[in-house]
């Protein structure tokens, strides 16, 4: 086991060099100058001279790259192009409201989606599966943007059950006040997919000869579906949650944007919209580097899911 | 010798059909399929009219009057043009007399003058439009046919391009093995361990805004799944007999992944093309909704979408819901379509 996580850290290196070129490459080659789009209009080249060495981009590549090596390592971007505010700050500042919207979203969304996905399997075939799976092929279709403008439209303005948008410095009156609708979209967004994806994985176990057996011997079907089949279906609902897990940091920037909450995902959006390089480059070296970590974590968790599982 | 085989005569051979064969045939069995084919069809085809300047040509003449009402609630008040309305009545009223302190008041009549040589034309604007009208008066239908132009242009395109670096860099890993496998393995995990929604933000950062560019965008980022597919179906059919015996008769590295390979892989690949084309449309309309999209002179479902968000306030949802709709009709036939395709084509599946 120790010899295994060991193993897999040893193999993030060389991912993590890659990415670290694959961004480098992107911002400091493909991005061209940001001496000319930070200098606006009207500039002459001495300004732009001036902020060229201002940001460093008048070296040689090599020492970029080492440069940009070392602020992964130091958690020390520098400052923003656009508010020169420290960007290890701001990412600091803004994770928390993304985490107030994912973490319940992720949770809800996840034990809503096993509960109903086990409800539809076990009646498979039946006029109510069918009906859900069309009304889940319908729902996806929809655009996300269509739902977060309505549901903004009916539940904060005409209903007013909601506040339109907003947030504020408590954690309880944001959970409690400006959190529920951008949560409550979020789940009715992403349930259908998920729950059309965990029916199709209790569906496959829900054939195998284990269920038969258990209830030849008698079981109830309480016990067979919510001992045998769901323990069973874990594994791939563990992957699929796994998958979406590091996505909760970037947080639903749609959401975000609309309801505006000063999350990651918001701050984001408007770093592509200012060209702010340094925000953007942080936010995505780190991102993929706890995405590895989670995905070690999650295969870690199968070993405790699933005895059989062995780690080579 | 030969003069003694030939004076046999056997029964014509009955050739086999072939998987495509087969699969159409399975396709045309399945109503659903054939349904959702009809509609997809049915958007090409309206999609071509539109680029090839049929329909919906002159999308951008303002033609009704400011948020014109749908020709089914004709009779309806419209705030909001009956405001216009006013406004440009207030406009044409009497201008307060001060031809006594301007010092340009003798040169009113030749300005009078030459005012009335200039011919304006006073457009007619309908009060209703099929579909209702924007904020300029412009008939929502034609925007929406017009939308779906760039929008079906961007998700058909984005996931050939994705398909076609997928499929090649798959047949490569798998086809090949050993070190370059292992260098593309290393590419794919670098795309990957980066959340899509950053990578693609990233991107977006450092390229300029524009239609090719978001294609470009969703190519280079959209290739990972299918890579990874392909390069499985590569190394399962790499030590199969038929690319041996292709191998023994002197067919090249080259027409061994292309020619004899990929037919063989090809089912996999056009469900995956598929599946792209759908999650690439609904790219594109939040792209463009974000302003990372296409330019202002330009409409998708995306922008009509942000127009629709400050319409909806004052009651008017016919932008809203004619781009939504037509996005939503369409990817539903073209994911129904898709598990049909695949049931079609891989019947052990199901």
């Amino acid at each position: 086991m120790t010899a295994y996580v060991i193993r897999r850290l040893w193999q993030m290196i060389p991912t993590l060099a890659g990415v670290i070129l694959l961004i480098f490459f992107l911002f400091n080659w493909v991005g061209g100058d940001p001496a000319q789009v930070l200098a606006g209009k009207i500039s002459n080249p001495e300004q732009i001279a001036n902020i060229r060495k201002q940001l460093g981009v008048d070296q040689p590549y090599w020492y970029q790259l080492w440069v940009f090596v070392q602020q992964v390592f130091t958690f020390d971007f520098g400052r923003s192009w656009s508010t020169n505010e420290e960007v290890s700050r701001i990412l600091l500042t803004r994770v928390g409201p993304t985490l107030t919207i994912m973490v319940p979203v992720l949770l809800l969304e996840t034990t809503l989606a096993v509960l109903f996905a086990i409800m539809v399997a076990y009646v498979r075939g039946s006029l109510t599966d069918r009906a859900i799976m069309v009304i889940c092929t319908t729902a996806m279709s929809i655009s996300f943007l269509v739902y977060i403008i309505v549901g903004q439209w009916l539940f904060g303005f005409i209903l007013g059950w909601f506040p339109v948008q907003g947030w504020s410095e408590s954690y309880w009156r944001n959970l409690t006040n400006y959190a529920p609708l951008p949560i409550m979209l979020a789940i009715f967004v992403g349930l259908a997919p998920q729950l059309r994806l965990f029916r199709s994985f209790f569906l496959e176990e829900i054939n195998q000869d284990y269920v038969r057996t258990a209830r030849a011997k008698g079981l109830p079907e309480k016990k067979v579906m919510l001992k045998h089949v769901l323990r069973n279906a874990l594994i791939p609902i563990l992957t699929n949650v796994g998958i979406h897990l590091p996505g909760v940091f970037v947080g639903s920037f749609l959401l975000e944007v609309f309801f505006s909450i000063p999350g990651l995902g918001r701050e984001i959006v408007t770093a592509v919209n200012r060209s702010d390089f340094p925000v953007i480059k942080a936010v995505t070296v780190y991102l993929a580097m706890l995405t590895m970590i989670v995905n070690l974590l999650v295969d870690v968790t199968y070993k405790l899911v699933d005895p059989r599982v062995s780690f080579k | 010798m030969s003069s003694v085989v030939s004076n046999y005569s056997l029964p014509a051979p009955q050739e086999s059909p072939g998987l495509w064969t087969l699969a159409w045939r399975r396709l045309l069995g399945d109503r659903v399929g054939l349904v959702c084919l009809a509609i997809v069809a049915t958007y090409l085809a309206m999609m071509m009219a539109s680029w090839a300047g049929l329909v919906a040509r002159d999308w951008n003449k303002e033609k009704g009057v400011s948020y014109a009402n749908p020709a089914f609630l004709a009779g309806a008040e419209n705030l909001e043009a009956r405001e216009v309305t006013n406004r440009d009545f207030a406009s044409k009223a009497k201008p307060v007399d001060l031809s006594d302190i301007d010092p340009l008041a003798p040169r009113y009549k030749e300005w009078e003058e030459r005012a009335a040589k200039i011919a304006v034309t006073e457009v007619k604007r309908s009060e209703t439009l099929p579909f209702g009208g924007d904020k300029w008066g412009r008939d929502v239908l034609e925007k929406a046919v017009k939308g779906s132009e760039v929008s079906i242009f961007v998700g058909l395109t984005a996931a050939l391009f994705a398909t076609m670096i997928g499929t090649v860099l798959g047949a490569m890993a798998g086809y090949w093995g050993g070190k370059v496998n292992d260098f593309l393995e290393w590419f794919y995990n670098i795309f990957t361990s980066i959340p899509y929604i950053l990578l693609i933000l990233a991107f977006a950062a450092v390229f300029k805004r524009g239609l090719d560019t978001i294609i470009v965008i969703l190519a280079l980022t959209g290739w990972t799944g299918i890579y990874r597919l392909v390069r499985a179906e590569y190394i399962k059919h790499c030590g199969r007999e038929y690319v041996k015996a292709a191998q023994a008769i002197g067919a090249s590295h080259l027409s061994r992944m292309f020619v004899h390979i990929l037919p063989n892989a090809s089912h996999v690949i056009l469900v995956q093309l598929s599946q792209h084309v759908v999650s690439f449309i609904k790219a594109e309309v939040i792209l463009s909704f974000l302003g990372l999209g296409v330019p202002v002179d330009m409409v998708s479902w995306g922008t009509m979408l942000a127009e629709a968000q400050n319409e909806l306030v004052i009651g008017k949802w016919w932008q809203l819901f004619a781009a939504g709709a037509s996005m939503a009709i369409l990817v539903t036939a073209f994911s129904m379509l898709t598990d049909s395709l695949r049931d079609a084509l891989d019947p052990k599946l199901k």
